[in-house]
């Protein structure tokens, strides 16, 4: 896995200010991920989870030690860099969806390739394909505001693979989900990870996420308390690509 | 272009907000494109008519001669040379007397201009032609405004006293022939016009004259003893009056534009804070802050190209029904500024480029000014919706 890891965290701080004083939310993580890794950040609120999510995602920097990700390390990229990390290479699935609600499903899925200016043909095919994964070809023409919750995380899931990213960086995606649509979800991302080689880092503290999940950290104020895989997670349905 | 395309899809997004700020601001646009129009539309009227009346291609001066001192007028004539002669049967040159009179209307005694001009000139539109009858009686035109204030008609008798080249008191009786419809007031208020031979008579002063007005014909010759006076020296009045009124206008104009401006200002700011979590996804899927503070600035100041295209929706057959009927200013008509009884507003493409470009200008920099904030936001931040 060391050989293979596309994310290496070498004893990574990160502290916020907080009034004259500093709040030390991340101290000392070190940990790599491999390409193709299901795996989740766990812990209670405020064990730093989040952040560390961020960070990963270039979209905070550490205060110390190094974290790299596909051999860029995250504390000397500019802004542009980062974007364009980002853009090519990492997806980010919210747990409120974040999706931008002036725009149809296509366009919400389609915005992330209009920045990786592909011809419209390409945009369409890649878009629809996405769409196809999480089962929403008959939604093109919605806006989020006619979707369900659990429409509206699909949608966030295609808009976060269409571009096929490296990583998948997923915020506590289950949080507003009933059990039903959490365990579609979670299955469909497995199979996408699965099918794709795609590396997924959950932040959760939800047990039903938390069965599926190849490995589990957990984190408890800012520090690794225990870095557990498991060989027996949950069986996925096949997904065709 | 994404920029564009995602900021027209977010601004159609927001609805009616985004169509109260473009109404506000096509409003400002059409009402400074309408007091503009008029503006020059009688800046427009205002020189042909004076250019036609009054001053004609230019004028040439005697030095003692000086329009605004009527001191000057008894000391500046001269006679006209046979070049000039010339010119005038050419009908290239308008010769014209000027002596100060008082008349005596009704009994009432009013200072008067008596101007002495060619029956037979073509080169001012004045109809000059009326005062070509002869035999014993003086005939005599004079203007609208000159006819009211001292109430006198067409066939109207006249009595006026003047002073001749050497000082004497001599008076007569004259006869009006016509009454003419100008709007020029220094044609037309307190001026009487006689035929020059006539005048000169009455001042001893034969074949003499204080000013000569150049038709379009006469070319750039230069006259001996004569200094000429272009039409940009002879309309300084008008223009002074023209910018007068254009900065006035200003003001309002600029009242107006602000209160748009506040509100599309207004709105980029609220959409700032509200959008927040937006600005943060934005981030998040690879645009960089600087993209998406060109993404907030270009849907302000897309509230202009919206205003415009609204204001054209209204405006045109507006200003088009205007241009047709004009609007009417028989207020302003007995104050001393040319000015017809209806203008006609004009509308350049100058005037509506520069409209234009000022309108989508002062949006961009409103809309980018709270827009800035967006490059100092931390994403993570943004994305929780964090007030900052």
């Amino acid at each position: 896995m060391e050989n293979d890891s596309i994310i290496k965290i070498e004893k990574l701080i990160k502290r916020f200010p907080v009034g004259k004083t500093e709040f030390t939310a991340l101290n000392g993580i070190s940990a790599s991920f491999g390409r193709g890794e299901f795996a989740g950040l766990a812990g209670p609120s405020g064990s730093g989870k989040t952040t560390l999510l961020n960070i990963i995602g270039s979209l905070d920097s550490p205060s110390e030690g190094d974290v790299d990700v596909l051999g860029n390390s995250v504390s000397s990229l500019t802004h542009k860099q980062s974007a364009k990390l980002r853009n090519r290479h990492i997806g980010f699935i919210f747990q409120t969806y974040n999706l931008l609600p002036v725009y149809t499903v296509f366009e919400n899925v389609e915005f992330a390739l209009l920045l990786q200016k592909l011809s419209r043909s390409e945009r369409k095919k890649a878009v629809m394909d996405a769409l196809e994964w999480v089962g929403l070809t008959d939604k093109v023409k919605s806006r989020p505001s006619m979707l369900s919750g659990g429409e509206c995380q699909r949608v966030a899931i295609a808009r976060a693979m269409v571009k096929r990213p490296d990583i998948v960086l997923a915020d506590e995606p289950t949080a507003n989900l009933d059990s039903k649509n959490s365990h579609h979800i979670i299955q469909t991302m497995k199979n996408l990870s699965r099918e794709l080689k795609t590396t997924f880092i959950f932040a959760t503290h939800d047990e039903k996420v938390m069965q599926y999940l190849d490995r589990i950290i957990s984190l408890e104020d800012g520090k690794i308390v225990k870095d557990d895989v498991k060989t027996d997670s949950k069986p996925q349905d096949h997904v065709s690509i | 272009m994404l920029a564009f395309k995602l900021a027209f899809k977010n601004l159609m997004g927001a609805g009616l907000r985004t169509w109260l700020n473009v109404s506000v601001l096509s409003l400002a646009f059409v009402i400074i494109l309408f007091y503009n129009g008029m503006i020059d539309g009688w800046n427009r009227q205002s020189r042909r008519d004076t250019i036609e009346w009054e001053t004609g291609k230019g004028q040439f001066w005697l030095p003692e001669y000086d329009r605004y001192d009527a001191y000057t007028i008894k000391d500046a004539h001269s006679p006209l040379s046979e070049e000039i002669q010339a010119e005038v049967k050419k009908k290239t040159l308008a010769p014209v007397l000027i002596a100060q009179a008082t008349a005596f209307p009704q009994g009432r005694m009013q200072g008067v201009i008596l101007r002495g001009v060619d029956p037979e000139q073509t080169v001012l539109k004045l109809p000059a032609s009326a005062l070509a009858a002869s035999g014993d009686t003086d005939y005599a035109i004079i203007g609208k405004r000159m006819a009211e204030t001292a109430k006198l008609g067409v066939g109207d008798r006249l009595l006026i006293r003047w002073r001749d080249k050497n000082g004497t008191f001599d008076a007569r009786e004259i006869q009006i022939a016509s009454i003419f419809k100008c709007d020029v007031p220094m044609v037309d208020k307190g001026q009487i016009y006689l035929r020059l031979d006539v005048l000169q008579k009455m001042m001893g002063m034969e074949n003499e004259a204080t000013l000569l007005v150049a038709g379009s014909g006469f070319g750039n010759k230069t006259l001996q003893n004569w200094e000429f006076k272009d039409t940009g020296f002879l309309l300084s009045d008008i223009d002074k009056i023209i910018q007068t009124k254009k900065g006035g206008g200003s003001i309002i104009e600029g009242l107006l534009l602000i209160i748009a401006l506040i509100a599309i200002f207004d709105t980029q700011v609220l959409s700032i804070f509200r959008r927040q979590k937006e600005i943060g996804t934005y981030i998040a899927l690879g645009m960089t802050r600087t993209e998406v503070v060109g993404i907030f600035t270009v849907e302000g100041a897309a509230h202009s190209i919206l205003a415009t295209l609204l204001g054209a929706v209204y405006g045109i057959p507006f200003f088009l029904l205007l241009g047709n009927v004009g609007i009417s200013m028989k207020a302003a008509q007995m104050t001393d500024i040319p000015i017809s009884e209806t203008i006609y507003p004009y509308y350049s493409l100058s005037l509506i480029l520069v409209t234009i470009i000022l309108v989508v200008i002062s949006a961009t920099i409103v809309s980018y000014l709270p827009a800035r904030r967006i490059s100092k936001m931390k994403p993570t931040d943004a994305l929780k919706g964090k007030l900052q």
